[in-house]
Parts: structure tokens; sequence; C-alpha cells
């Protein structure tokens, strides 16, 4: 325990814009979950592997030469394909089954893709440099990389891109269609399988736009993928499928709850307190159901 | 008991009694591979039997190894001592001081797990299907990553446990004493596991596990029957992680002892691979799976998490009933059930 | 079905008990040492490194005549398994090479963590290990018989650093903050620290713990920021060094001394250039040392062969790797045996000089012939590289004391 934040209230603002800029990251990861979850009734594990892998992207990029900003643009194409011909080798025998037997299959997916990464990219931590500088505030005591700045503003463009494609394209609404009522829309002539193609590649593609992002904000290497699947999961738990302005909020909040537990428990207990307050809001959310005799469906 | 199962048994009973003299070289293997056994049992009383796949079944298993050997030092020197600075400073215990703590140590390895198995289970038991498995997910990473960050246990420095007392005999005979107790626990586990399958409680879970609404609107409390079934599964759990933790000498957080990654994925596969939902498929699966892990996975230096990440995937979409559930699908009359061909055929044209 | 049963446990048993082949220990002309390195998980890319040390050493050794013993040359070969950066999985593949495959030497594996998974295995059943990785203290204080360390302790990584640190100030106290990583090494290194800082009448004004899955650090930093400290001590392997010289730049965070471990593993003035000048870097060894040897020459023959066969240059765990390789060969030949009793008071007695380093063990296995360096990133247009500052003795460059502000740079 440390209280030095409380003591010094201009770590507050640190740590809350930290947060903030680290949370919409987090929520775009969370509406892929989302989208998948409510479409395909899927839970991904291998979600947090899909990130890292659009992060190698950009940072192959990177290394190519090019700056490794326009991985955001780069990279979810890469990753809708990615996304798609996964769907159609393994995740379409597994989506109109048992929920138990997605996440497993989807857990062999991250596992293996995890040591695939390490074949190709080495298990050696990388950077990608994106030189975009610092932003001061408030006499330099508060410092805001650019780079942090730059990725909240992609993530907000995407999420608002997306909803407003959702919500005029045609493949956009028989995606919605179809998680509204699977078999109506197929009774109505919707290719469900394309939509369900479709609707995998489109979140392997968000997890790709963060992905990049993570490279040039963070640090990657093969192995940190399961806390950006957990993160997501739980943000999608809080707001609800379907619902972006809540899975926004959310992220934000759980973005915020983070950086106040690194300076409040220690850095080395943020992945504890990050699963920790999942099993807590489930928890609570089971017993307020229970009351009615209900349960988390 | 039937003529067969009498000679299964006695065939087991013989291979186990006798393993450390045929093959004195795989003791530790073979060990290794009752601990597994174990593993797969527990897990299908929850997964297979209750329907309640759990992913953090490992909990009990770290609780118990930090338990048995926290009890084991602390009993006669001050743990904190034993473990600061990395465990530099060594006291050394004399032969009955071993075996006293060793002793206890296992008792509490059993019971501490149960303990907490009872506090949370009323919590998350009442989760259902994959908010059950997130959650225990959840728990089974955020317990490694704190027992990471307790002095008192050492940290992400881990800690070592009590040495073999010298005056009793070599490491041969420390192996197979670490042998036969495995080989006991895994006997005690599976009849146990076996009793209560045959009892009103095997009913009631596999009730659970097909409609739990419809259990509970028969009058039957289900919560009850749930927070037993994990009760019994981290007392033997907690015993086999206390096992564990002795044999290897050394208790490190996330790699050893919340081994998520490892052991707590090999639990959920091992069940799977053999049959979830049958009594002999977890042990199966086990031996299977550990003699194609020690076998092959060896020498495949690197590829190792590829093969196990495919070796998952087509598992769980091509044979999600596991071998022996594959071998009931193929000769049901095996397993005493009698079939009716139209019957079948007919139920299969409507699914 | 009952048999279908039976035939499948019987089956399993006898699987298990011939799945692999025994390898004798000395046959023929070859010597078979035993290794579990981390080729997969997160220490891989130092599990590579210590192999490929590992492998270059034996290659020179068994084109340069091989081993000697009794008149007759014989040539080094190594069985390898991958202990997938995990200790339990270490302990057991150190019984089975013993058990199974009938190694009676062995070579110590990547990490502090996995060399005290292993030593417990290998010390009861007397098997002499030579170890180049394990740099734990603890391992040096349980009366291990069988264990020889070629490097320098944990804890001495980083002392260095707070004494110069403190001889810059005029000989007073310094306030020191650090953040380590939650493992074996980096809290030994912090141990070393901390007894630094008591001796030194220094003030430990941050103590902060790193998880092992770090890839933000930010709230140490602000604290950093916040409260001044005089020395920033960091250790988290590779990705402690780059998570935490990225954050230092963006947050521009102005400290007069920045210590770390694994800038050359972690590649730091290559991967952050001049975003990296002036961190303050231990390490066991550094080409430019002049120690020498009739196998790999000197420090800079061995940069040279090494990048010329891996395409990269050596880290210092690969070459105190193929030192270890070095000493075995130097046992062997004075023991003129294969008696592992013999060979270990052989290895007991070592007193060499090699290209890494001179090699003298304790009684209880340390190698305390051979310092630490410290280096310092230092960058020339845009190209940076480290630089030995201390011991002076071999300093090629002065160390920049205290660091210019980001402001200034």
């Amino acid at each position: 325990m440390d209280f030095l934040i409380f003591k010094a209230p201009i770590l507050m603002v640190q740590a809350s814009m930290d947060g903030i800029l680290l949370g919409v990251l987090f929520a775009l990861v969370a509406y892929g979950m989302a989208l998948q979850w409510g479409v395909m009734n899927i839970i991904n594990i291998a979600q947090g592997e899909l990130v890292i892998m659009g992060g190698y992207i950009a940072y192959f990029m990177y290394t190519a030469g090019i700056p490794p900003a326009f991985g955001v643009i780069v990279s979810p194409i890469i990753m809708y394909f990615i996304g798609w011909s996964l769907y159609k080798t393994i995740i379409n025998r597994v989506v109109e089954r048992d929920m138990f037997i997605s996440i497993l299959a989807t857990f062999g997916i991250s596992i293996l893709t995890q040591q695939l990464m390490n074949f190709v990219f080495g298990a050696d931590v990388v950077v990608a440099q994106s030189n975009f500088g610092t932003t001061m505030l408030f006499d330099y005591s508060v410092t805001l990389p650019n780079a942090k700045i730059f990725s909240a503003l992609v993530s907000i463009v995407f999420a608002v891109a997306l909803v407003l494609y959702m919500k005029k394209s045609k493949l956009g609404r028989a995606i919605r269609a179809t998680s509204q009522n699977q078999r109506a829309a197929k009774i109505l002539g919707v290719d469900t399988e394309k939509v369900y193609a479709a609707t995998f590649g489109i979140n392997a593609a968000l997890c790709g736009v963060a992905g990049s992002l993570i490279a040039i904000t963070f640090t990657l290497h093969p192995y940190i993928g399961l806390p950006y699947t957990v993160r997501s999961f739980m943000i999608v738990i809080i707001a609800g499928l379907g619902n972006l302005p809540a899975v926004a909020l959310s992220g934000i909040g759980l973005g915020v709850f983070e950086e106040f537990a690194d300076y409040i428990l220690g850095t080395e207990f943020r992945i504890a307190a990050v699963f920790l307050l999942l099993v807590v809001i489930l928890v609570y959310r089971r017993f307020k159901l229970s009351r009615k005799r209900e349960y988390l469906k | 008991m039937s003529k067969k199962n009498i000679i299964i048994y006695s065939l087991i009973l013989v291979f186990g009694l006798s393993a450390p003299f045929l093959f004195p070289a795989y003791k530790l293997q073979i060990s290794i591979l009752w601990v597994l056994t174990i593993l797969a049992l527990t897990w299908d009383i929850q997964g297979g039997q209750m329907g309640y796949n759990s992913f953090g079944n490992i909990l009990f298993f770290g609780v118990g190894m930090y338990v048995c050997s926290s009890v084991q030092i602390g009993m006669f020197f001050p743990l904190s001592e034993w473990t600061a600075s990395g465990g530099e400073k060594t006291f050394l215990h004399t032969t009955s001081q071993y075996f006293q703590g060793f002793t206890y140590g296992l008792i509490f390895a059993g019971i501490v797990p149960a303990i907490v198995a009872a506090l949370i289970g009323y919590g998350i038991l009442g989760l259902r299907g994959h908010y059950f498995a997130i959650c225990t997910l959840g728990i089974g990473i955020a317990a490694g990553e704190i027992a990471g960050g307790i002095e008192l246990i050492g940290a992400g420095q881990g800690m070592t446990v009590p040495p073999w007392p010298k005056g009793i005999g070599g490491t041969e005979l420390r192996s197979q004493f670490f042998y036969y107790l495995c080989f006991l626990t895994v006997c005690v586990t599976f009849f146990v596991i076996r009793l209560i399958y045959q009892t009103r409680f095997g009913l009631v879970i596999n009730a659970i596990r097909d409609n739990e609404d419809k259990a509970e609107a028969m009058g039957i409390h289900t919560m009850r029957y749930k927070i037993i079934g994990w009760v019994v599964s981290a007392f033997f759990l907690g015993i086999a992680g206390g096992l564990m933790g002795n044999m290897i000498g050394y208790i490190e957080p996330t790699e050893i002892a919340f081994a998520g990654s490892t052991y707590g994925v090999f639990m959920v596969l091992m069940a799977i691979l053999g049959g979830k939902g049958t009594l002999w498929g977890p042990v199966i699966g086990a031996a299977v799976f550990h003699v194609f892990k020690e076998g092959f996975w060896t020498f495949f230096l690197g590829w190792q998490y590829v093969a196990l990440g495919a070796l998952i995937i087509v598992i769980v979409i091509f044979f999600p009933e596991g071998i022996l559930g594959w071998f009931r699908e193929k000769y049901p009359e095996n397993f005493g059930e009698v079939v009716d061909e139209v019957d079948r055929t007919a139920q299969v044209e409507l699914t | 079905m009952r048999n279908l049963k039976l035939s499948i446990v019987l089956l399993s048993g006898f699987l298990l008990a011939f799945s692999s082949i025994a390898f004798a220990k000395v046959k023929g002309d070859t010597i078979t040492l035993g290794a579990a390195v981390s080729l997969t998980g997160k220490y891989s890319t130092n599990g590579k490194n210590t192999k490929n040390g590992y492998d270059m050493a034996i290659n020179r050794i068994n084109k340069l005549g091989g081993v000697i013993v009794g008149g007759k040359s014989y040539k080094f070969k190594i069985i390898y398994y991958d202990d997938e950066s995990n200790g339990g999985r270490a302990a057991q593949l150190a019984e089975r090479l013993i058990k199974q495959d009938g190694i009676k030497y062995m070579l110590g594996p990547y990490s502090s963590g996995m060399t005290k998974a292993i030593a417990p295995v290998t010390e009861e059943n007397k098997i002499p290990m030579v170890e180049a990785n394990g740099a734990s203290r603890s391992l040096f204080t349980k009366g291990y018989k069988y264990l020889f360390a070629v490097l320098s302790a944990a804890n001495q990584y980083l002392e260095v650093a707070i004494d110069l640190a403190v001889e810059k100030n005029g000989g007073k106290g310094v306030r020191i903050a650090m953040a380590f990583e939650q493992d074996a090494f980096s809290q030994d290194v912090k141990i070393g620290v901390v007894e630094a800082a008591q001796r030194t009448g220094s003030e430990i004004v941050i103590d902060d713990n790193l998880p092992k899955e770090l890839n933000d650090m930010a709230a140490t930093l602000s604290k950093v920021k916040a409260l001044k400290p005089d020395v920033l001590v960091v250790s988290g392997h590779t990705k402690g060094a780059l998570t935490a010289i990225r954050q230092l730049s963006e947050m521009r965070v102005n400290v007069p001394m920045l210590a770390m471990t694994h800038c050359d593993a972690g590649k730091l003035s290559k991967q952050h250039g001049e975003k990296a000048e002036y961190a303050l870097c231990a390490a066991q060894w550094h080409k430019s040392l002049t120690y020498e040897d009739n196998y790999f020459g000197n420090g800079m023959d061995y940069d040279r062969d090494y990048t010329a066969e891996y395409g990269s240059a050596p880290p210092y765990q690969s070459a105190e790797s193929s030192a270890a390789l070095l000493v075995w060969k130097a046992a062997f030949e004075r023991a003129n045996s294969f008696d592992t009793e013999k060979v270990r008071d052989a290895l007991a007695k070592t007193d060499m000089q090699t290209f890494y380093g001179n090699i003298k063990f304790s009684n209880t296995g340390q190698n305390i012939a051979k310092p630490m360096v410290l280096f310092q990133v230092r960058c020339d247009g845009g190209k940076c590289a480290n630089k030995v500052v201390a011991p002076t003795k071999w300093a090629s460059a002065k160390l920049v004391h205290p660091v210019p502000t980001w402001s200034n740079r």
C-alpha cells in the first residue's frame, strides 16, 4: 500500500489521464468482443493474441522503415483476412455448439498463435518508435505522451466508423439482424455463414488496430495477450452486449481503476486487481440476480 | 464387483506397487502420472459430472502446495527467516521433525483448500456456464499473482521445501517414499470418487448437469451439492499439491504452484481426452496424455506448444466426447447399454 | 470394453518405460552433457542465447582437438531439453536427464529461478553441474557441493552503481528509487542494492515491485518525478529495461542516474537509440575486456566469431555459457578420469583464465575471481554503443553524471 497519490493530488490527475487514454484502447478491443459474442455467441479467448498479432504487424512495418503509425491502416486489413481464415478453418466448426467448446477451441488457438509468434518474431520484447513527442500540462507536472493521445483518437475514429457502418451498410444490417435472431435472419435470406465470417474478420481487424496502437505506446511480446482478453470480457459483462456507449464508459472506468491500483496497491498487483475485480463483479451480479431467482445467461 | 473388475483393479495395483522396482529410472515420471490422474479425476467432478467447467481448480493445488510446506517449515522454524532474501538461510529438519511436519503439512494441505472451496463456493457456484468458466479462470490467475507478492512465502523468489533428512537413506528412499504416497493418494481419490458417484450425490450432480432448474424444481438444494463436490475436489487437489511441492523441492508462485498455463490446462485436457463425465475417462486420459507428453513432446524442442494448441483444437472439434466416449458410441453394448436400433435411428433422424 | 481399458493402461505403462532411449554418459569417444534450457516461454530469448553459447563452445572445442583424457581425445555432445521457462518442468527434466538418460555431467539452465529448481536435484544425485546463468546468492549459501557458477552473484550487479552515485555525491548518502520485478533474479539484485544503501547511509525513497507481465510502469515513474531521487534502479529482465526507457523518455522524467540490468540482452541501444543514452547497465562481461584463452582468443575475437555464426552480437549470457564448457574441458583433463567425484574435485580446484574472465571457485561454488562491469549507453551521431565505465581498468569512456535533463538533450 502506498498513499503517495493522496498526498500529491497532481498524481491523481496524471493517473486519471493515463487511465482514460488507456481505457479507450481497451474499449476498442472490448467492442470487437461484444460484437462476436452477440452475433455468434462465442467467447474468444484468443482475442488478446489477435491484438498482439496486430501489434507485430505494425512493428514489422517499423523495422522495414515505415512509420509504425501507419499500422493502424495496414494492420486491420491483414488482420481481417487472418480472422476470416480463422473462421473458415476452425471457428465455423464450433460456432453453433456448446459455448464451452468454443472457449476451449479458442484457447487452443491462443496457445498455438503465441508459440507461432514466438517463432516468427522471437520472444524478445520489442517496441516501435513513433517519435510523436510529449504534451506537457500544468507546468510539466502532468505529461501525456502524444502516442497515447493519438491512440485514443484513432480508437474513437474506428469505433464511430464501425457504428455508422453497422447502421448504414447492407452487411452491417445483416450482422445486426443475425445477432437479434439468427433463425429469422436465415429465413429472410441472410447468409449467416457469410455474416459470421465477416463478424469474426471485423473483430480481428479491431484487434489489429488496437495492437498497432499498443506497439507504439507500450511493449510487445508473444505472451502478453491474455490480460487483454480478460479485460475485454470484463468490459463486455459490465456493459452488456451491443451497448456501445456503455462499452466505452466501462472501458475508461477499467483504465482508470488500473492506473489507481498501480499507485495504491503497487504495480505487481495490477493483474491480480483486474482479475479480482472481474470475480467481484460477476459474484455481485449473481447475488443481485439470484434474488429474482434468475442467473447470468 | 464383477470378476473382470477385480482383474483390472488387481493388475493396476500390481503395476502400481511393483513399478518402482521394474522401472527404477521412471519413479518420478510415474509419480507425476499419479498426480496428474488426481488432477483429472477431481476436475471431472465439476467439469464432467456436474457440468461446471472450471478453469480455476489449480487454485486448490497451489494453496495446498503452499500450506503444506509452510506448515512443514513453520512448525519448527520461523517461516519469515526461512524465506528471507530468497531463502539464504538454511535450517535442517531432523528425521522425526521432517516426518512430523510432513504429516501435519499434508493434513492441512487437504483441509485448508477444502475450507477455501466452501467459503468461495457459495458465491461462485451460483454462476453458470461460461460465466463460471471465466470467473474461475480469473481466480486461478489472480491467486498466482497475489502469491507472487506475499513476502512471507517468498514472493516472486519462491520458497524451497525442507530437504529430505540426512541419515535415513538417500535419494532412492526419498523417491520411493513419495512414489508410494502418490500411489496411495490416487487410489484413495479414485475409490472415494467412485463411491460418491454411486450414491445419491452422483445422481444429483448429474441432474444438475442435465438441467439445473428442473433439479431445483424437484426440491433439491443444488447449491449444497455443488459446494460438496467442490470441497471434495479441493481436498484431494490440495493433497496432490502438497505432494508435488515436496517432490519438486522448490515452489514458485506462477509456474509451479498456480501453474494455470500448464497443470491448469492439462487437467481439463486430460479429462476431455479420456472422456469427461465417466469414471475411467480421466484416468485413461491422464495416462495417454502423460505418455505422449514425455515420450514425444520432449523431443519437439520448442514446437510442443504448437502441438498442444493443435491437439486441443482437434480434440474439442472432432472428439469432444473423448476416448471412452468414442468407444461408448461405437460399442454401446460393452457399457451395459441396450440399444434399440429402431429407436436409435429414429432419434438420429429427429436431431 | 474392460479389456480395452486394461490394454490402454498396460500399453501406457510400457510406452512410458521405453519411450526414451538411454544415452550413456561416455560412449565411444563422446562425453555427453545434459542441459535443460528455455526454448519456449518468457525466457526463450535468453535461453536461446545460452544454447548458442554452449553450442559455439562445443563446436570450437571439438574442432580444436576435443578433450584429452587418458591420452585419448573425446568429443563433447549435449542433450538439450526445453524447460518451457517453467521451474517445475526444469526440475522434472533434470531428474529425467539424470535417471533416464544417464547423464553424469550437467550444464545449467537460463535464469536464477530455473537454477534454483534444478540445483536440489543435481545435488541429491551427486551430479556435478557447471552453470552460467543462475546468479542468485541463495544458491551459494545452501552448502551445495556439486554446483559451480562461472558468474558473479546477482547481488553484485548494481552495488557498484550505488557506490558510484555516492562517490559522485561527495561520499554522502543518496536517495534511491527502486523498481524490481517479482522474480528470483531481480529480487537478488535488490538485496545487493539494499545492502549497499545501508552501507553507504543512503535512503530508499521508492520501493516498487513490478509484475512478470510488465508493460506499464507509469505509476513508479510518476512517483520518481514527484520525489526526485538521485538514483533510479530498475531490474526486470529485458522488458523492464525496455519499458523503463520508453516511459522515462515519454514522461520526461529526469533522474541524475539510471541503473539497470539486461541492457545488452534487450538490445537497448538498438531498439531505443538516443532515448537510451546515459543508462548505466550492469553486465557479467563485455567484449572490450582484455582476457584471453586458447580457444576463443579475446573478447573481440569471440564477438566477431559469434556474430559470424549467429548473426547478432553476443550478449553476456552467451559468453558465460561458452565459458562453462571451457571449465568442463579443463576439469576433465585435470581429473584425467570420468569418475564424477574426481571430476567434481577437479572442478573445485579450477583456477583459470578464459576470454570471459578469470574463473576460480570459492568452496561454495561461486566464481570469486571476476568483477562485474558497468557500462553506459553512449551515442554519437545517432549510433549508440555500450561503453565500459567501471571498473576503471577497462574503462573506455568517462561516466557522464548527472544525466542531462530531457530538455537539454
